[in-house]
């Protein structure tokens, strides 16, 4: 990345961001005036075109599959989702919280109650117009004692929901959270037609740019686009098919071929290859997905944050990051806060390969030696078992010895996480800090796969969810996020780009990072040039 | 012919106790599997008041057997029952996916059985030439490689460089029956691959066996042509061992595809049985086991049937 043009060329196809281009740009010694209007050109020369057919190849998809928004799990359902539902609010193509189906939004002095305002005259794809009862009806799926869903812990917090008119929905949570509106963007949260207050979410009937043809799980979606939809700069394509294609090669094969037109996780180890094909463009995002090792910090010997902190240092993250993503992603520097998200810590040092650091911790632990067992299985992420013998190899030169214990596949996320003492994890991360933090770090939470608690992290975590000012919420993030890397039971190597492979005919604005396929709204972002 | 119909009744009753047996194996087998339907389709995001409202709702928290009998009881009514993970009738989530299977192992029947008869005859009858073993090395290697790699070969050059099949075999109910079989023809290709050589190895076999025996030497002092006693002399007595191994490979056909499914993306019986014992999705996985299961015990008895009509002595054992 040496000139701006090649700059501007990145920043037409996604492959940097509008923040990353003025930041690149600015390095160049472009002024700050020169770098906006070039990223303001390239934005303008992007007018949609409407029309066409697209076609994604997904690399999940099962039989078992529902249209059932709380039991959505994978990529396809997800994406499907974005084509289909439209939530309360949307995470924005440069990650800020945007309205969606909410016009407005205003909380209370202690951000404890929010007040949604309704968008006017949106219809479902059942011609029925969006009113209070159908958010309420909506949110209450995942709600209250038999709820099967997903996403009923990130609505727990929602103490009553009540509409205030046909137009207004006012949301009491137990205690105060900031970034309520960001939760709301979540994919399970999709807001459907209601009945008799209760909704029917099988039916598959929603707000988005696209209706659903046909359905057929495991397979195929047709999709059309919904004649009615609000969103006038959306929805470009008249028709748009997902196919599950699990299989990486089949995937590639079908891309190069012409049969789809774009394909999620290219393999990364012939990216490069598949990057020389003359029809292809290879689009990566960095967002807030990463892998950990996650240490239970109440079982010996990872109760000692000495042997945490010689672990840490024990893992050369450069090689690690090169070896097993083959540099499509970016080092991790111990807490799960991505460079995406808006109170990243971009000043801590990182957390370097230093073997007498990992060796002057062991001894300060009152150890010579230390042999632990690592579990690790492919299903935890790609390469997981490989990277886990890194680990080891590195670890090896500071005395400790990691036995890597190769767990099945198959149930890991029920027999292996949270209940080994060590094991490798996949993220798929979350918008915000307050967000991932109290998934996975909170004391107590269901998730926390560390099974840590931290006093100080804990109230500080309370403090900055009911925090409306910016800057002390980033003081109070910042502080989190050094707890978690210097005293937290988890070694993150690395932040996992989301790999696309895109037809040279697809074009977008800038790609949304939060989630792969453009935060799963590639059906209604995309067009064809 | 009352010896045949009695032997096909035998041979139905005794097929539905294997087929009791096969559903008490399968269901134990996926009994034993870690984990259950509500954490696997929860996955990462499951806790455990939604698993123990998963259970509730779909009577998981029963003891296993009770669940074995309830599910018996819909079989023995001809209700196959819903599939735990999608609710839907699992008649309707089989049959088109059960008709697709039945298509690609058809088109692959089509194109693999009269190949093979007729390289196997033209091998007997060549026996020891130059095309003979060329056959014979041509068909053993493909047989050698695994499936997905002759899968993946294929598409290399039929479908990447020289654009002539489409590399994604994706057929739906609507498809009409050409496009359909244009569409399937790399799976079907591949599958050919697979099965010929046995059948063709067989028949060569079988025939070259009969070579021997004392009525073809008399054939051939009669002066017949060398086609002719092998036509008409020896292949009438090699059908037995020849059917068998046809019918073994149209087994294997139906049962055997998941391999190319997943490579082509050919939506049939296989992926759905993998989602099923994946997500442990216990009446969708017993009711593919019981369609396997059967078509293994209809095909066998299909076999033998055919072997008595084309060797009437087999009725008459001394």
């Amino acid at each position: 990345m040496t000139d701006l043009s090649q700059l501007e060329r990145l920043l037409r196809v996604g492959g940097v961001s509008r923040r990353d281009f003025l930041k690149q740009a600015t390095a160049l010694g472009i002024t700050a005036a020169v770098a906006t209007s070039a990223a303001n050109r390239v934005a303008h020369a992007a007018t949609p075109k409407k029309g066409g057919r697209l076609r994604l190849g997904i690399g999940h998809g099962s039989t078992t599959d529902t249209l059932d928004p709380a039991t959505y799990e994978n990529l396809y359902m997800q994406v499907l989702g974005g084509a289909v539902h439209g939530k309360l609010t949307e995470v924005g193509n440069s990650g800020d919280i945007t309205p969606e189906l909410a016009e407005s939004w205003e909380p209370s002095a202690d951000a404890r109650q929010w007040r949604f305002k309704l968008r006017q005259g949106v219809e479902f794809h059942n011609g029925k117009t969006l009113e209070a009862e159908d958010v309420i009806a909506s949110m209450n799926h995942h709600r209250g004692e038999d709820s099967k869903s997903a996403a009923k812990p990130i609505v727990d917090p929602i103490e009553t929901i009540e509409a205030d008119g046909k137009d207004t929905v006012v949301f009491a949570l137990k205690s105060g959270n900031a970034d309520f509106p960001f939760i709301v963007s979540d994919y399970h949260l999709a807001i459907m037609p209601s009945k008799d207050g209760e909704i029917d979410a099988t039916a598959g009937a929603g707000t988005g740019g696209y209706s659903i043809e046909s359905y057929d799980p495991g397979v195929r979606t047709a999709l059309k686009r919904f004649p009615n939809y609000w969103k006038s700069n959306r929805a470009h394509f008249d028709e748009a098919e997902l196919l599950a294609i699990v299989d990486v090669t089949a995937r590639t094969n079908a891309l190069t071929t012409g049969e789809i037109d774009a394909m999620d996780r290219v393999d990364i180890k012939t990216a490069h290859l598949l990057a020389r094909n003359p029809n292809v463009n290879i689009v990566e995002t960095s967002g807030t997905a990463h892998y950990t090792f996650a240490m239970r910090t109440d079982t010996p010997p990872f109760d000692n944050n000495d042997v945490r902190l010689a672990l840490k240092h024990a893992l050369d993250r450069k090689a690690m990051l090169k070896t097993v993503l083959r540099g499509h992603g970016v080092e991790g520097n111990d807490h799960p806060i991505g460079r995406s998200n808006r109170y990243h810590a971009g000043d801590l040092p990182q957390r370097e390969y230093d073997v007498d650091k990992a060796k002057f911790h062991l001894k300060k632990a009152g150890l010579s030696s230390l042999a632990v067992d690592l579990s690790a299985a492919d299903a935890a992420f790609p390469g997981a078992v490989d990277a886990a013998v890194l680990y080891k190899e590195h670890a090896a030169k500071a005395g400790i010895d990691i036995n890597v214990v190769r767990e099945p596949n198959d149930g890991y996320w029920s027999n292996v996480w949270l209940k080994k003492p060590w094991c490798a994890v996949y993220w798929g991360g979350r918008p915000t800090e307050d967000w991932m933090f109290s998934t996975a770090y909170a004391a107590g939470a269901p998730w926390n796969d560390t099974y840590w608690e931290h006093a100080r992290f804990n109230d500080l975590l309370i403090q900055a969810r009911a925090e409306l000012d910016e800057a002390k919420r980033r003081e109070m993030y910042h502080e989190m996020q050094t707890l978690v890397r210097d005293e937290g039971g988890v070694v993150v190597p690395m932040f996992n780009n989301y790999v696309m492979g895109l037809s040279k005919k697809l074009a977008h604005e800038e790609m949304g990072a939060n989630w792969g396929f453009d935060g799963f709204r590639a059906v209604e972002r995309w067009w064809f040039a | 012919m009352y010896k045949i119909v009695k032997m096909v009744a035998q041979r139905l009753a005794l097929g539905l106790v294997t087929l009791f047996v096969v559903s008490l194996i399968i269901f134990l087998g996926v009994e034993l599997l870690p984990g259950d339907l509500a954490q696997e389709i929860l996955g990462r995001s499951a806790t455990e008041e939604t698993v123990a409202a998963f259970r509730r709702d779909l009577g998981l928290d029963l003891p296993p057997h009770t669940r074995y009998i309830e599910w018996l009881a819909g079989i023995v009514q001809g209700d196959f029952g819903r599939s735990l993970a999608s609710q839907r009738e699992i008649s309707e989530l089989i049959g088109v996916r059960l008709q697709n299977t039945l298509f690609l192992a058809a088109l692959a029947a089509i194109i693999s059985v009269p190949l093979a008869l007729f390289l196997g005859v033209m091998a007997a009858l060549y026996r020891n030439s130059v095309y003979d073993r060329a056959v014979n090395v041509v068909s053993l290697s493909a047989v050698s490689f695994p499936e997905f790699f002759i899968a993946y070969i294929l598409i290399l050059y039929l479908a990447v460089k020289f654009p002539w099949f489409p590399s994604l075999a994706n057929v739906d109910p609507t498809t009409p029956l050409m496009e359909r079989a244009y569409r399937s023809f790399l799976p079907a290709l591949t599958l050919t691959l697979v099965v010929v050589a046995q059948m063709m190895r067989m028949t060569r076999a079988a025939i070259i066996n009969l070579l021997a025996s004392p009525y073809i030497e008399m054939a051939n002092l009669k002066g017949l042509s060398r086609s002719r006693v092998i036509l008409y002399h020896a292949l009438p007595n090699a059908w037995a061992p020849i059917i068998n191994v046809i019918v073994l490979s149209l087994a294997y056909l139906i049962v055997g595809v998941v391999v190319v499914e997943v490579v082509f993306i050919y939506p049939g019986l296989g992926q759905l049985i993998v989602d099923s014992v994946r997500t442990r999705d216990i009446p969708v996985v017993q009711a593919c086991s019981l369609i396997f299961a059967a078509t293994y015990i209809l095909l066998n008895l299909t076999a033998d049937v055919l072997t008595i009509l084309t060797n009437p002595r087999l009725l008459h054992p001394k």
